[in-house]
Order: structure tokens, then C-alpha cells, then sequence
């Protein structure tokens, strides 16, 4: 049995045969769009060249006199600085992990709240209350429940091996860093499974009647028919998701401080820009942030190989 | 401009629109007064801002007391980490915000607030007196480019606190220096721990700091020279210290939780049943005496240990200084709040709430003072705050600082090649050359 998609064609309509009424309708919704464009362009704009525009300095906020013009310098000793490829490596580390199990774990959560009869309101209501908390809550939840001193973790796992009631989970770098992924799981799982649920739901019902009467058992309805329809979502839910894990902070922040080397790209430019007040380097390093997260939503698109206009329906 | 919490109010459940209009109305109206009369108390008199670093409430009570008919003190807690406590200042200060007046600054980050324009001089006959009646320690803490720029609050300090039952068993002589290497076989031959403050944070480069001057060493010297400051911590000083935490980081006396132990973590390994010895604050005194009265009855204390036999100890130096905001409205009555703040009664009142110790031998001698500690705990901070070292001053501090958790964290990472590759990497962070 091969995967069944609808084909691309029949979800795009012939641009030859737009109206006059749905190109006034286009302009029309353009112009209406612009001021909130222009206003958000402004908005964002301005502190991006600034940005940019300070990462050519020296600059320290508490030192102001020594503030010089270096060119492309600070760039030059981010790229050949150690301490900047170990955050990246954690960085994309933390990314892959906790995307990879988000995936599995939100899909089978998307199953759940679609295939559900009973309770069904209680059931996604269940599933999404993780992702109503704010971050740095659940992050302090979790720091609690990792506490050599105070959570319940090695209590009440201590009979696995490698735990026990003196476990200091964050005291080496890999207990720290599968505490902090665990944490970011938890409370980001219910928006993955979200998203997947709604790519879930457009899979027409015929569809998976024919393969059923076509004698497709249930693992190659799941991989022939569902998860193939289900690419846009899929790589919407990915994407998402990947550029807010790359962009991870909260977790770190409140459970380790970037101790046991457990330090994010975010966490390196906050402790540059925000404790160390500078600027100019703190600056570069958001620059860098910036163009690594462009870079990874353009490589995302590409492996999907999915048209963004197709995943909007149009 | 600080907005006072007045016009947060008006959480009301909302009936209709017009209601809601009427209300934002005069929300919006009430936000305007109180930007116009934020800096001015109730009666016309001047409120002044005292940001202050979160304590059991002596600095609250000492604004009460030093208000005048002419201003007001009020205060507002910063984080009680110290690098966030600095991080905060500094980013308000240097937005040029009008609504600090007065703040609590941690020693280490006088000189880069003063090097930062962040701090209005001081009067040279106010720096005189200052100097007179504190410390000398105290008095050094607060100077950079020759000039008194905070004025010297608290002078805390750390001794060894000890657990009485356990050194008996342990058949250790507390009334002789003791060294670092004894207590650690002391406390790993009988079952006991070592608390100390070893978290990537600001407290464990404290106890580096102290470990390396009680070997007769320093971190950095010729600090004025800034970046070109001398990195002196790669020396046999610098591998006494890396020692004394290998061999406690690799011990049986090292507690569970050492690479994240702040203050409260060791405080907690002290008061457990297998607590030993600890090196903490002078507040320390009175932590146990009501959750865990038997421990405060069992409470010992001597001099810091020594880090090489014979030489005698630098304790830790901490505090804080209180330092006037170069863009308050109100830099002369801010001054002058200030001076009331530091008086050394003022300083005893404020340390028989919280336990921080006055930065002035007048404080020590306030009768407050001493209902509040044994006479010969108040002789022993005292000894302790004179022998202390205070770490650098300079404005790079928290550069070295950060550059030393890096290279010194966790313990047990530390070996005899640690002293010379943190010195190494402070220099390539003080340059420009490395990330920090």
C-alpha cells in the first residue's frame, strides 16, 4: 500500500482564474493590513538595527568611556569562542531531545483528545492545563520536585539505579540537563498536541473508511494515510515548537542558572547583555541568535518540503 | 519615575461599559496625580526611595526612624541574590531613573557603580566622619579613586560554626586555630559534614576569596589599572585554595548538595543530624533558635580556619553600603537620610532585627547589640571583621568574579591546574578576548 495524499493540485486554485471582484478584495485587505504592517515593521525594526548597529562596539554600560567602534570583532571572538559552541550544542541538544519526545508523546496525546467518547471536555482540558501555566512556575515546580532537599524525585524513584535519596540532580551536567528537558516537556507537550490535533481533525473520515474496507490494518492507516495528510500540521507543530525550544531560558534560568554547564545561546546573550551590561557583545550575540533561528525555520521548511501557503489552507 | 502602588487600585468587578469608562477615567486621572505627586509624601513633605536588599525587616524600621518632618523614607525590596541585586540597579540607574533615591549596594560593586557616574559624591566632611567611625575594612570597601563613594552600613563576616557535641566526640580542640584539612578529617573520620557555600554564585568566589588571602595570596592586584588589573591567582596561594576545596569536594564530610549550596543549603547541612562545621554570616547565630532549639543550644563558634597551618586566617568581608542615587531629585536630603541611616545606633538598631553586624566599633558597643550575641561571639566578629579580606575593588568585578565561578565550578572539578587556568581565562575575559 502506498501513502495516500490529496493531491497539491486540487488544494490550489488557478491564480489565472482570480476574479476583478478577488483582486479588489486582495487590495482591499491589504490596505487594511498595512497600518498594523507599518506600525509592527516600527516596532520591531528600530531595536533590530540597533541591535545590529551595537554589535559593531565595544560597549560597556558601566564603563562608557571605553566604548570603541571594532568592526566585525565581537563576531570574531563569539565564532572562535569555545564557551559559545557548548551552548549552541546544548542548545540544539535540548531541541532535538525535547522536540523528538514531544512529538511521540503530543501525538499520542492528539489521538487521545480526538478519538475520545466520554469525558472529552475534562480530557483536553488535562491535557492543555500544562501549557496554561506560566514557564517560570512550572519550571520552579520541577526544581522543587528535582531538590536534593526538598523534592520528591528521589524518593519516590530511588529504587531505580542511579538514584538514590543523595541523587544531586543538579550537580553534574547530564542530571541537570534531563532535569531541565523533562521540565520543558512537561509544560510545552499540550501546544504540540494541540497543533497535531488540529492537523488530526481535517483527515477526512472517508479517507480512513476506504483504507479500512480496503483491509488496512490500524498501524497502516496510522502510517499510510494519517500521519502522510497530516505533513502540514506536522511541520507547523515542528517548527513551533523548535524555534521555542532554541530559543529556551526560563527553565534554565530558574533550575540551574547555567551552572554544570547547562547554558542555552538565550542564556549566554542574557548573562552578556543583561548581568555583564555589555552591550556590544551582547548585542552581536542576538544578532547571531536571530539568523540561527532564521536559518533553522529555512532548513525545517525545506525538510518538510511542505508549501507554508498549502498549511494555511489557501 | 517610580509610580506608587496607588494606581494599581480599582479592581473592581466591571458592570457595564460606561462604568468601565467612568472608572478608566478616573483611574487615568488618579495615575496623573500620583506621577505629579509621587515625589512628595502626604503633607508636602519629600518621600525618598531606599531600594534595599530583602533583610527581616531592620532597614524598614530604621527608615521609619530617620524620617523627618521634611522627607519621608520609604523602601523597596531588590532580589536577594547580589548579582541581580546589581543587575537591577544599574539598568534603572543607567535609564537615569529619578525614582531611587537611596539603595543597599554590595561591597564588590561600589567601585563599578561610582567608575559608572551611578552614585552622587559624597561631601568631603561627611567622607571624614565616615571614615572615622567605621572600620577600616569597612571604610576600604567603600572607597575607589581615593573617594568614601557609599557609606559603610554593615560589615558582616564569617566565623566556624561548630556543632559542640561533635568536636567532643571528634576530640578536636576548637580553642587553637584550626585548618581546613583538620576539620575535614575531622568531620569525614566521625560521620560528619562540612557546610560551605560552593553554588555557581557570587558566595562561593567569598570563600575562594578567603581561602587564598588566609595562604597569604590575592586574586588580582594593582586593581585601578582595570582590564590591565594583575591576575595574582594563579600562585601556591591560588593552589592552597584548590586544595582545600579538591580535597573537601572529593571527602566524606562534603554535603550531598555541595555544587548548588548557598547560605540557607549550608545552613540546612549544619542543622541535620550529621552537620558538623560550617562557614557562614554572623546572622547564623540566632537561625535555629526556633525551629531547631537544640541545635542553637549546640552551636559553637571560633575564628575562620585557616587555609595553611600557622598563617592566620582572612575571613570572608561582606555587607553593604548605602550609596545616593546621581539622578535622585532629592541628592541633598538623600545625603542626609543616608548619614541618619549609618549612624552607629542606627546600625546596632537595624542588627538587632536582622543580625547583620554594624560597620562601626560604636555599633559593636550599643547595648542592642550586646543583649543580642555573648560577649565573646561580638569580640570574635569583631577580631574577624579586622582580619577579613575584602575582595578586590574594581569596577571589572563581577568580570572576575564570573570568569573565577566558571573555571572554579563545581568543586569537584577543581584540581592544582585550576588556579592557573582561571587566571588565564579572567585575563582573556578582562580583555575582550573570551566570552564569559
Amino acid at each position: 500500500m502506498t501513502a495516500t495524499t490529496i493531491p497539491r493540485d486540487q488544494t490550489k486554485a488557478a491564480p489565472a482564474a482570480a476574479s476583478d471582484r478577488s483582486v479588489a478584495e486582495n487590495r482591499l485587505g491589504q490596505k487594511l493590513v498595512a497600518p498594523a504592517l507599518i506600525l509592527m515593521v516600527l516596532v520591531t525594526a528600530y531595536p533590530m538595527l540597533q541591535a545590529l548597529y551595537l554589535s559593531l562596539f565595544r560597549y560597556r554600560l558601566t564603563t562608557p568611556d571605553d566604548k570603541a567602534f571594532v568592526g566585525l570583532g565581537n563576531y570574531g571572538v563569539i565564532l572562535t569562542d569555545s564557551l559559545f559552541w557548548k551552548d549552541t550544542l546544548n542548545t540544539v541538544l535540548i531541541m532535538l531531545i525535547t522536540v523528538a519526545v514531544e512529538l511521540v508523546i503530543g501525538f499520542a496525546f492528539a489521538m487521545v483528545m480526538h478519538r475520545i467518547i466520554f469525558a472529552r471536555g475534562v480530557m483536553r482540558t488535562a491535557i492543555l492545563i500544562p501549557y496554561g501555566i506560566i514557564t517560570v512556575v512550572s519550571a520552579f515546580a520541577w526544581q522543587f520536585t528535582f531538590s536534593i532537599n526538598n523534592g520528591w524525585v528521589n524518593g519516590t524513584f530511588g529504587w531505580l539505579p542511579g538514584i538514590s535519596s543523595t541523587t544531586n540532580w543538579y550537580g553534574d551536567h547530564w542530571h541537570a540537563m534531563f532535569a531541565i528537558m523533562v521540565s520543558e516537556i512537561w509544560k510545552t507537550t499540550p501546544f504540540m498536541a494541540l497543533l497535531l490535533l488540529a492537523g488530526l481533525s481535517q483527515i477526512s473520515e472517508d479517507m480512513l473508511e476506504a483504507a479500512k474496507v480496503d483491509g488496512a490494518t490500524a498501524a497502516q492507516r496510522l502510517f499510510k494515510v494519517i500521519i502522510p495528510n497530516m505533513r502540514a500540521a506536522i511541520m507547523v507543530a515542528v517548527l513551533f515548537r523548535a524555534l521555542d525550544a532554541f530559543r529556551i531560558f526560563d527553565n534554565i534560568f530558574i533550575m540551574t542558572k547555567g551552572a554544570q554547564n547547562t547554558e542555552s545561546s538565550s542564556f549566554l546573550t542574557y548573562r552578556q547583555a543583561i548581568e555583564q551590561f555589555q552591550l556590544g557583545m551582547g548585542s552581536a550575540l542576538s544578532v547571531l541568535l536571530f539568523l540561527t533561528v532564521l536559518l533553522l525555520a529555512y532548513l525545517i521548511v525545506k525538510l518538510f518540503r511542505v508549501d507554508l501557503a498549502q498549511a494555511r489552507g489557501e | 519615575m517610580h509610580v506608587p502602588k496607588r494606581s494599581r487600585g480599582g479592581l473592581v468587578p466591571l458592570g457595564h461599559s460606561g462604568t468601565r469608562r467612568r472608572l478608566a477615567g478616573s483611574l487615568a486621572a488618579l495615575a496623573t496625580a500620583a506621577g505629579v505627586l509621587s515625589a512628595c509624601g502626604s503633607g508636602g513633605t519629600t518621600t525618598l526611595v531606599w531600594y534595599i536588599n530583602p533583610d527581616s525587616g531592620g532597614q524598614a524600621a530604621i527608615a521609619k526612624t530617620c524620617s523627618t518632618s521634611q522627607y519621608t523614607i520609604t523602601t523597596q525590596t531588590l532580589p536577594q541574590d547580589a548579582n541581580q541585586l546589581r543587575v537591577q540597579l544599574a539598568r534603572r540607574l543607567e535609564a537615569h531613573d529619578s525614582g531611587i533615591d537611596l539603595m543597599s549596594i554590595d561591597p564588590p560593586y561600589t567601585a563599578e557603580f561610582a567608575n559608572g557616574g551611578l552614585l552622587a559624591p559624597i561631601p568631603q566632611a561627611e567622607q571624614a566622619t565616615l571614615k572615622q567611625q567605621s572600620f577600616k575594612g569597612a571604610a576600604d570597601a567603600a572607597t575607589w579613586n581615593g573617594q568614601l563613594v557609599v557609606y559603610p552600613f554593615w560589615s558582616n563576616t564569617q566565623v566556624l560554626w561548630y556543632r559542640k557535641s561533635f568536636v567532643q566526640k571528634a576530640g578536636l580542640d576548637m580553642n587553637q586555630p584550626v585548618t581546613w584539612a583538620q576539620i575535614i578529617k575531622a568531620a569525614s573520620d566521625n560521620g560528619g559534614t562540612v557546610a560551605v557555600q560552593a553554588n555557581k554564585y557570587e558566595g562561593y568566589v567569598v570563600w575562594i576569596n578567603a581561602l587564598v588571602s588566609g595562604a597569604g595570596g590575592s586574586l588580582v592586584q594593582d586593581a585601578s589599572a582595570g582590564v590591565d588589573a594583575k591576575v595574582t591567582i594563579n600562585s601556591q596561594a591560588g593552589e592552597d585554595a584548590a586544595q582545600v576545596i579538591e580535597d573537601l569536594a572529593h571527602s566524606k564530610a562534603a554535603p550531598p548538595d555541595l555544587s548548588i549550596a548557598q547560605e540557607g543549603q549550608a545552613g540546612s547541612a549544619f542543622g541535620a543530624a550529621n552537620g558538623a562545621f560550617m562557614v557562614n554570616w554572623t546572622y547564623i547565630w540566632h537561625n535555629y533558635d526556633t525551629t531547631q532549639p537544640d541545635v542553637a543550644k549546640d552551636i559553637g563558634y571560633t575564628m575562620y580556619p585557616e587555609t595553611v597551618q600557622g598563617q592566620p586566617a582572612r575571613p570572608p568581608y561582606g555587607g553593604i553600603g548605602i550609596g545616593v542615587s546621581s539622578y535622585s531629585k532629592h541628592i541633598a536630603d538623600a545625603q542626609q537620610a543616608a548619614a541618619c541611616l549609618v549612624a552607629p545606633k542606627q546600625q546596632a538598631a537595624q542588627a538587632a532585627i536582622t543580625g547583620n553586624m554594624p560597620a562601626s566599633p560604636a555599633g559593636y558597643q550599643d547595648p542592642a547589640i550586646q543583649k543580642l550575641f555573648p560577649a565573646d561571639l561580638i569580640k570574635l566578629f569583631e577580631d574577624s571583621v579586622n582580619a577579613a579580606a575584602p575582595r578586590t575593588v574594581t569596577p571589572y568585578w563581577s568580570d572576575i568574579s564570573g570568569a573565577i565561578q566558571s573555571t572554579w565550578h563545581p568543586p569537584t572539578s577543581v584540581s592544582s591546574s585550576t588556579p592557573s587556568a582561571s587566571a588565564t581565562f579572567i585575563h582573556d575575559v578582562l580583555t575582550g578576548k573570551k566570552l564569559l
